[in-house]
């Protein structure tokens, strides 16, 4: 016989596209795969988180505490609340073998605000933070994904008040803000507050709203014929109208959860009165697996694609691809360095141009000064100059002036001595009438002089 | 629907943050603090009712199953995975020839099945060797084992990084390798040896004696002996390892397996008439070998292991150590060489 012999990837490749149905002779064995399965995620615990949304006072807490059978913690919040918070908190509870981790999420002062424009927007972030944390421990390097605790919100109740006529605008926009990140479930809370036909009419204008303005609700999953029913039928009951209360009462023989009036009693647990049973039902005791996967394989592959293309990665060829992760991260990382780098070139270059202007100014100023010290200096010169001069030719004067004085001191006592002997010529010639010599007269003005 | 289950729950303190995460700290609550019995029983919440719904997902789902099958030709190992898996899913019957010429070189042919029992699907895939230890020349005749295995992790890989991914990820890594060995009754081979050094470390090795309808119960026991200390000699790690047992009773359960590895195996796909019932079985002159019986041989707790108790546990371990092993150094060696340091080849991952 010839042998036919085909590359390995040939035959895995016909085998991938619906390979050969082969039948079993005998007993293998493998029919206890679901049971090691469920084995061993019986061992390593499960995990809930469930989103409440919805204004003070509705009952969030105490729907919670009726649907998990237990008293959570917490007093009712106050109405003053300035901003929307979420708080989380964490309980681990176990029925027979089976260990839930639940993550209850409360929306503390959701509608109490005067201005509800960004009630929607702590939610969204908060919402968005618990897939980053999932993305970035996905994308670590050294991972422990079996391990970690999964924070990503699986359910989001959200609370309708029981006017009786429709959807308040908040609700409205806060649902469409939501329902593409996560499961909503809408449900009428403090649903004893509404009769029986006025709630017919209440769920059927929610409903139309809800789909008039596109909001994309929860739907339970119909695909699997266990299920597909039961589910399909709810599915028309939404939005469930819950009464929730941790009171019992003695109803009959039987104590029961109820809520009691003047009036009547509301029993939780009675189908007649309230949809809480259904609520029970779908969420945790039919679907809650697949609230799980949606949230995984929907409303986080979603986040995960957008987060990713918008930090720039691209699904390149295959070539490329394995890394382009790491690669156009480091690209992306260099990108954003240069950057840097530009601007901080560019800064010291306006530094350096200011400084260098500012010196020029100065130099200026300094040349400035320099002249007109100069200036002034010969300004200063010229004065001195001048009153030098003035000195000199006044001192020149007194020079003249002294020489003149001894000159006439000098005639003048000449003058005295030829006087002395004039006057004894003059005594002779007394008698003489005297004629005053030119000579007399010069000495005379001379003493007057002096 | 058990009436009189409890839901017993251990608080948290709670914080309140207006920062976006929102801490919580478990604490458990002394027992004697921990419930109020009610008075009367309807307390049953439901949580265990996810167990039903993982099942039924899991039946909807399916299965995937890689096993590989390592030895020299003529050991035995179509035989052994059609007896295995109790169908003709070996690459003889599956080209229809029973004679083929040893290869030149080693092959790596992989087949894929559809089989199903008891509602449970499962996609089997036997990737078979040919050629292995054939050549006058063995020298590294691990290298394209280790690439194909090496390959599918990396495929693997490709897809889970890609931007836009499918819902699920097709499985082809190989999850399980069962080594062949021949049944010489003195000691490894140092080609055993080798082969089972090196790919212990990046895949689930089931080591297993082939033929052992030619010993002895006591050469049976000295083989194995013999084998156990030169694995024990050289670091080798088979499934199960040591290192990868979660809890004490795990630990109990694997050491008494890890006491009877390898398993002396006889494989067989015709069934004789034995004591009234049909068997399956090797008939001789000098008796009928049952292969389920484990008096005979060991075959039943190979089946057990791989099939019945720890097909799960070893998927487990392929996906969350042996791939996150690859998926590091993959991610690390590209960031030498982004940086420029290494200059590694992506392709040779070779210890």
């Amino acid at each position: 016989m010839q042998e036919r012999t085909m590359a390995a990837t040939e035959i895995a490749r016909q085998a991938g596209e619906g390979a050969r149905a082969v039948p079993l002779s005998g007993h293998v064995g493998f029919d206890s795969m679901p049971d090691q399965l469920v084995n061993k995620s019986v061992n390593h615990g499960f995990c809930f988180n469930i989103l409440c949304v919805g204004e003070t006072g509705l009952g969030k807490s105490t729907l919670m505490d009726t649907l998990f059978n237990t008293k959570f913690e917490g007093e009712p919040t106050q109405h003053n609340q300035p901003g929307v918070q979420l708080k989380s908190n964490t309980y681990e509870l176990q029925e027979s073998n089976v260990r839930l981790k639940l993550t209850m999420v409360n929306t503390v002062g959701f509608g109490d605000q005067i201005n509800k424009e960004d009630s929607y927007k702590s939610i969204v972030e908060f919402i968005d933070a618990q897939f980053e944390a999932y993305l970035q421990e996905e994308l670590k390097i050294k991972r422990t994904l079996h391990s970690y605790h999964d924070t990503r919100i699986h359910a989001c109740l959200y609370f309708i008040a029981p006017t009786g006529h429709s959807l308040k605008s908040l609700d409205l926009v806060t649902m469409k803000k939501l329902d593409s990140k996560v499961n909503i479930i809408p449900i009428i809370a403090k649903s004893d507050a509404i009769s029986k036909s006025e709630l017919a009419k209440f769920k059927i204008k929610i409903t139309s709203e809800l789909v008039s303005n596109g909001v994309q609700i929860y739907q339970f999953p119909t695909d699997d014929e266990t299920v597909a029913e039961i589910n399909s039928t709810m599915n028309g009951h939404l939005p469930f109208a819950v009464v929730g209360s941790t009171e019992e009462v003695k109803i009959g023989n039987k104590m029961v959860r109820a809520r009691q009036y003047p009036w009547g009693t509301v029993q939780v647990e009675n189908e007649n009165h309230c949809d809480f049973v259904k609520l029970r039902e779908m969420l945790i005791r039919v679907n809650m697996e697949d609230l799980r996967e949606q949230t995984h394989t929907r409303h986080y592959e979603l986040y995960r694609r957008c987060k990713l293309e918008e930090m720039g990665f691209k699904d390149t060829d295959p070539d490329s691809k394995p890394f382009s992760l790491q690669e156009t991260y480091e690209a992306k990382r260099n990108e954003f360095m240069g950057e840097l780098q530009k601007k901080e070139e560019e800064m010291r270059q306006m530094f350096v141009q200011r400084v260098k202007e500012k010196e020029a100014e100065l130099k200026e100023a300094e040349k400035e000064l320099h002249e007109k010290f100069d200036r002034l200096k010969k300004l200063h010169q010229d004065e001195k100059k001048k009153l030098e001069d003035k000195k000199k030719s006044l001192d020149d004067e007194l020079n003249g002036f002294k020489q003149k004085k001894t000159a006439a001191e000098l005639l003048q006592s000449q003058a005295q001595q030829a006087g002395s002997s004039a006057t004894l010529k003059k005594d002779k010639e007394r008698k003489k009438p005297q004629t005053i010599t030119m000579q007399e007269i010069m000495c005379a003005s001379v003493c007057a002089f002096h | 629907m058990s009436s009189g289950s409890e839901v017993i729950s251990s608080y948290s303190s709670s914080s309140s943050s207006s920062s976006i995460m929102a801490e919580s700290v478990i604490q458990e609550m002394p027992p004697a603090m921990c419930l109020e019995k009610p008075s009367v029983d309807f307390s049953y919440v439901g949580i265990d009712a996810i167990l039903e719904q993982m099942r039924r997902k899991a039946m909807k789902q399916g299965f995937e199953l890689n096993i590989m099958v390592v030895g020299q030709s003529g050991l035995g190992k179509s035989t052994l995975m059609n007896t295995l898996f109790k169908s003709k899913v070996s690459r003889k019957s599956f080209l229809g020839t029973a004679e083929e010429k040893i290869p030149k070189t080693i092959e790596i042919k992989s087949i894929s099945h559809d089989v199903e029992e008891k509602g449970v699907r499962m996609k089997l895939t036997v990737i078979d060797t040919p050629g292995f230890g054939d050549q006058i020349n063995n020298e590294n005749c691990w290298q394209p084992i280790m690439k194909f295995i090496n390959d599918q992790y990396e495929q693997y890989l490709q897809e889970e990084i890609n931007i836009d991914r499918k819902k699920r990820i097709p499985d082809s890594r190989v999850h399980c390798c069962i080594y062949f060995i021949p049944p010489t009754g003195h000691c490894l081979r140092p080609l055993d040896v080798e082969f089972m050094r090196r790919l212990s470390k990046v895949v689930n090795i089931v080591p297993v004696i082939a033929k052992a309808d030619t010993l002895t119960l006591e050469e049976r026991d000295f083989f194995k002996k013999k084998i156990r200390e030169e694995l024990r000699a050289n670091g080798i790690d088979v499934y199960p390892q040591k290192e990868f047992d979660e809890d004490a009773e795990d630990r109990t359960i694997n050491e008494k397996i890890r006491e009877m590895i390898p398993f002396a195996v006889v494989g067989s796909d015709q069934e004789y008439q034995v004591n009234g019932r049909r068997l399956l079985g090797r008939k001789t002159k000098w008796g009928t070998i049952e292969v389920e019986n484990i008096a005979h041989c060991e075959f039943a707790y190979l089946r057990d292991l791989l099939i019945r108790t720890h097909m799960q546990n070893i998927k487990d371990i392929t996906s969350s150590i042996h791939y996150e092993m690859y998926r590091v150094r993959r991610l690390n060696e590209n960031n030498t060489q982004a940086n420029g340091l290494g200059d590694h080849h992506p392709a040779s991952h070779e210890i």
